[in-house]
């Protein structure tokens, strides 16, 4: 019971589950689609970590005399409705949301895990009022809430994402509690509170290498999820701030010309598409592979 | 069992108290002053001053939701600062729209998932099984509004086979109205077919592997009479579950969903409160979502442990 | 089986179609309460023209013409007004319209709770009933803009009767004298109006029922145009207007708006600003770093008018002799020199839509090239109205949807006490100047006052003057006789559907 543990280290939880899931994570790389996952992520992070190099224009220039222009040599995707590249967008939109999902998912994990143990260790009052409060958001429709979050704080991207960490947090709070829950019951763990284990070093120890699994594959998951709120939010105007490029904004301008320029609808949608799928392959690889029951 | 009913009952009424409070600290959060907006492009100072006494804005916020909460406790849900029309009414005029879309997005979702569910477990591991999980997955990560827009272009700009969007009510023309309903359910059906269908494919699973449908097989039944008359049946009861829980994310798809499509239910109604800062509808929506929200589950909890008489009442899930 | 339902419906629609003509009108918007008291939309406005009739009408060229009244006089010192009032007119509920009913009018409209006409006509002091069919109207001072507005909302006549029974619930089934009456209302779905049999203009009434339906989004609009869901939409997207030309089921009919569209600075509003646009020079190299004409290429397709005044130069009271600068971005660069600034950084309060954000940013690339640093503030308008009236903005692109008369959009704007001014310019000769110009009652005069306020407020440029909305109406090709009206209203009187 001397062991040293880290959140951020290689999750212990006892030899055979550490054993299990190397040969989980072994598992999931002989799969093609998470694999394919986790390329297209990578693939998305450098094009946002290089899009000054990549876009062949600046993404806010204008040329007046190019307006709503189909796609050509000089444009590849076409121009916007005030002679923007649409290529040159695209690229930069994919800053906005992938900052927009990890950060916003970072938001809730800083939220929803703190709370999520508290309420498991504690137990009673505690854990009902953190309880009532998780019930509540979570009976908040996602998106309302959002909206009127986003709303309150004013449109930007900064306060898109903190409105959408705000309402993901639930999901950790209850996932974190069940853990929690679970570990308590532990014999190991009854033993160490038997030995006067403090509580604090206790959740430390043993709680957070163990939910560690879980929440990651949730976080994963949850990335994708906030992608598609962020565009949801800049689809309504609250997101990213003109001229400032983002996949949802670019889609609220573009479905007012569906019939003079439809490539300015197509490329934003798909990229979200691709960068949501992207999460979920990858995500839901890593919940089989980490999960010791489903054994392929 | 009643016990336990009364019990998640009585649960629910903190809960509902929190999200009134939420609702009303976010409401009032809000820039922008609703006297304002409503005096129009003129701001006669008069008017203003006139609609602040009167919709008491200028009372502490303290006092305006504890009066907000008294009238809803009677029953009353307020008036529209915007059109003057109780809310309650306002709610009740568009709750069948969103119910209608809601309940054909359903049918869409059970369409889709089930038969894929079903197959993908049945036949693990196999090409079809793979497609059926890109399928669920892509299903979960197209943007709603984006499949919308998608969708018109294909099918009312390109095709003219679809009209783009507006809304005719059922009972006028239940043909025109499907017709329209048809693009906005498919959308909204996408996403909760995957949430279906991937449980539909574990909890088969599941059953597949207990023993009743081991004894089946061996005593020499045909394999597509056990899965419809054994293994289904049993499979299907985890999946109602997770249909209660969808039901928060199908308003919250409904959202955008009515908002492409421009069809006049509860997501349009909220969406266009919340800019208009119409507090008394955004409060008498969202209490009342959440409360139908927490309603559903609620029935779903009870329904599940009926069926299920295994299922000890040790609490929440 | 297909075939079956399509016959039905084929049969169902015909049978409609015989049975009654309906125009279905696509709105911008869902109006807000229908009461012309209370009203402050615009297209609650078009929601009334088929309701609710009104003293004075105008002609498609804006001129005034007499519609319930039957003409006025005016007293030698202004102050009396005697208006003459048409006879054998009923209200939606039978009873009769009479100078009794005006007065209740004129006095409900001052007097109501909450309304928004009482500033229109405040300055009224009384009505009397002169005969049964004539009404005296004393004013504290004399408002050449009256006529004008009693020929918008405050001089719409409701039934006393009906208002008095209804109270506060009149704006959900209004009672009026206008051609059609109410039915039904679902809010943000539809309002439903159908023929009133006795109206008193019956003769130009050829349509049976009218269903507005707001839809908010232009494309959305124009597409259930095209599909022949709707007979007539306003407000489509200039953009496009190339969609309905190319469409032969289709016709668009335009008129000039009264409105103006602009960008207001902040030059000391609540108080003095420390902000180099303080500097008039800075706010003179800003106009003249905007380039109207691209504005209006790039933004609307060309479709709009461009302007530098609060009316459009098509308007009688268009300033002649101050006309349209054009774009110097040299002088504008040389003008910030002067004043000390090589960079001057600002930020740009825009609608929080498409088109209001499109505008921001191509005024962002236009100013950029004279040395502005523009970052764009896409502001839903609840919060822009409050951040406005706060003083809380550098530079906001708003505009004003425009009244008959010239005082309705100069006013309330450049006045030190004006209601609408919230630039914090204050220079009381132009407040004398536009005072004067509000009672004056000799056109000439009254043009020669607006030339020198405008030779005063122009050049100091808290207001720049971008450019006039045109307002255009697409319907199918099968309604005849619609005419557009550069208020914005749509008329339903001559028009047919074949």
């Amino acid at each position: 019971m001397t062991r040293a543990a880290s959140v951020s280290s290689a999750p212990r939880g006892g030899v055979a589950t550490w054993w299990t899931r190397q040969r989980g994570l072994r598992r999931m790389v002989k799969r093609p689609l998470p694999v394919f996952g986790l390329v297209v992520v990578l693939l998305f992070v450098v094009v946002a970590a290089a899009a000054p190099w990549l876009a062949p224009y600046e993404p806010a220039r204008t040329d007046f005399g190019a307006l709503r222009q189909a796609p050509s040599t000089a444009y590849l995707l076409g121009t916007d409705e005030i002679g923007r590249d649409v290529l040159s967008r695209v690229i930069h939109g994919a800053r906005a949301s992938l900052q927009a999902g990890v950060i916003s998912v970072l938001i809730a994990l800083a939220l929803g895990v703190p709370l999520g143990l508290v309420a498991g260790y504690y137990g009673g009052v505690v854990d009902e009022l953190i309880g009532r409060v998780t019930d509540a958001l979570l009976a908040f429709p996602f998106l309302i809430l959002a909206v009127a979050l986003a709303a309150a704080l004013g449109p930007s991207l900064t306060n898109a994402m903190i409105a959408i960490g705000i309402a993901s947090a639930p999901t950790f709070v209850r996932l974190t509690r069940g853990q929690v829950l679970a570990v308590r019951a532990e014999d190991y763990v009854q033993a160490a509170v038997a030995l006067g284990a403090r509580d604090l070093r206790l959740l430390a120890r043993h709680v957070l290498p163990n939910a560690f699994a879980p929440i990651l594959v949730q976080a994963t998951l949850t990335i994708a999820g906030a992608i598609i709120a962020e565009s949801s939010l800049s689809f309504l105007g609250l997101g990213v701030q003109p001229p400032t490029p983002s996949w949802g904004g670019m889609l609220n301008v573009a479905k007012n010309f569906l019939v003079q320029a439809p490539w300015m609808a197509i490329w934003p949608g798909v990229s979200i598409f691709l960068t949501v799928l992207a999460f979920n392959l990858f995500g839901d690889g890593l919940r089989d592979a980490l999960d010791p029951r489903d054994a392929a | 069992m009643f016990r336990f009913a009364l019990n998640r009952a009585l649960t629910a009424i903190p809960t509902l108290l929190i999200v009134t409070l939420m609702v009303f600290g976010i409401q009032r959060s809000l820039p922008g002053d609703p006297a304002t907006i409503l005096a129009g492009e003129q701001k006669d100072p008069e008017v203003i001053a006139f609609l602040r006494e009167r919709y008491r804005l200028d009372d502490p916020v303290p006092v305006q939701y504890l009066a907000w909460l008294g009238q809803v406790a009677r029953g009353d849900l307020g008036t529209s600062l915007r059109t003057n029309q109780p809310v309650s009414e306002l709610i009740l005029e568009k709750l069948p729209v969103t119910i209608e879309l809601a309940l054909l997005s359903l049918l869409v979702a059970v369409a889709i998932a089930i038969p894929a569910g079903v197959v993908a477990a049945v036949r693990k591991g196999s090409l079809a099984d793979h497609s059926a999980t890109v399928f669920a997955l892509s299903g979960l990560s197209v943007p709603n509004f984006w499949l919308g827009i998608m969708l018109i272009l294909f099918f009312s700009v390109q095709l003219r086979w679809l009209p783009a969007s507006g809304f005719v009510p059922l009972l006028e023309d239940p043909i025109e109205n499907l017709r329209r309903m048809l693009m906005p359910a498919f959308v909204l059906g996408t996403g909760l077919a995957a949430v279906l269908m991937r449980q539909m494919r574990s909890s088969m699973l599941e059953v597949l592997q207990q023993d009743f449908v081991r004894t089946a097989h061996a005593k020499g039944a045909r394999g597509i009479v056990v899965i419809v008359r054994h293994a289904m049946r049993n499979a299907l009861l985890p999946v109602v579950t997770v249909l209660g829980l969808q039901l928060g994310a199908l308003l919250s798809g409904a959202v955008l969903t009515e908002q492409v499509f421009t069809i006049p239910g509860f997501g349009k109604l909220v969406v266009d409160a919340v800019f208009n800062r119409d507090y008394a509808v955004v409060q008498g929506v969202v209490l009342f979502t959440a409360a139908a929200y927490i309603a559903i589950n609620l029935v779903v909890d009870v329904l599940y442990a009926v069926l299920n008489p295994k299922i000890a009442f040790l609490g929440r899930g | 089986m297909k075939r079956w339902l399509l016959a039905l419906t084929t049969a169902l629609l015909v049978g409609t179609v015989l049975a009654q003509t309906t125009v279905r009108i696509g709105l911008a918007e869902d109006p807000d309460v229908l009461d012309p008291d209370l009203g402050r939309t615009y297209v609650g406005r078009i929601v009334f023209a088929s309701l609710c009739d009104k003293l004075f009408e105008l002609t498609p060229s804006a001129e005034i013409v007499p519609m319930l009244a039957t003409g006025y006089t005016t007293s030698a010192d202004g102050l009396t007004l005697t208006l003459g009032l048409r006879q054998g007119v009923v209200f939606h509920d039978g009873t009769a319209f009479d100078a009794e009913a005006v007065v209740y009018n004129l006095e409900r409209s001052l007097e109501l709770p909450g309304s928004n006409r009482r500033s229109e006509i405040a300055q009224i002091t009384d009505v009397v009933a002169s005969g049964p069919f004539e009404v005296t109207i004393t004013l504290s001072q004399p408002f050449a803009p009256l006529i004008a507005q009693l020929a918008d909302r405050a001089g719409m006549m409701v039934s006393p009767t009906a208002a008095e029974a209804a109270g506060e619930g009149f704006g959900n089934a209004p009672v009026c004298a206008g051609p059609f009456r109410f039915v039904d209302r679902v809010a943000q779905d539809r309002i439903t109006v159908e023929r009133f049999p006795d109206y008193w203009d019956a003769d130009r009434i050829h349509v049976d029922r009218v269903v507005y339906l707001p839809i908010p989004d232009t494309s959305v609009r124009l597409a259930n145009l095209q599909s022949g869901d709707l007979q007539l939409i306003e407000r489509p997207a200039p953009s496009d207007l190339s969609i309905v030309e190319a469409d032969p089921s289709l016709v668009v009919q335009s008129a000039p708006s009264l409105g103006y569209q602009g960008i207001t600075v902040n030059v000391s509003n609540p108080g003095p600003r420390d902000h180099p646009l303080s500097d008039v020079r800075v706010r003179e190299a800003l106009e003249l770093a905007l380039d109207r004409n691209v504005i209006n290429q790039v933004v609307f397709d060309g479709l709009f008018v461009v302007g530098n005044q609060p009316v459009p130069p098509s308007s009688p009271w268009y300033i002649a002799e101050l006309p349209i600068p054009a774009r110097d971005v040299e002088r504008a660069k040389a003008l910030l020199a002067e004043a000390g600034y090589e960079r001057v950084a600002f930020e740009l309060m825009v609608g929080n839509n498409p088109q209001g954000v499109r505008i921001g940013e191509v005024i962002q690339a236009l100013v950029a090239e004279a040395g502005f640093d523009v970052s764009i503030r896409a502001t839903e308008f609840a919060s822009a109205l409050t951040l406005q009236e706060e003083g809380a903005y550098d530079v906001f692109q708003v505009g004003w949807s425009g009244r008959l008369d010239p005082d309705g959009n100069i006013h309330q704007f450049h006045t030190c006490e004006g209601n609408l001014n919230e630039t914090g310019y204050c220079d009381a000769e132009t407040t004398a100047l536009l005072d004067a110009a509000r009672a004056a009652g000799d056109p000439a005069e009254r043009y020669d006052l607006y030339r020198r306020a405008a030779e005063r407020y122009l050049p100091h440029r808290h207001i720049i003057y971008l450019y006039h909305q045109q307002l255009f109406f697409p319907h199918t090709a099968d309604l005849e006789g619609f005419v557009a009206y550069p208020d914005g209203l749509i008329r339903l009187q001559d028009v047919r559907l074949n």
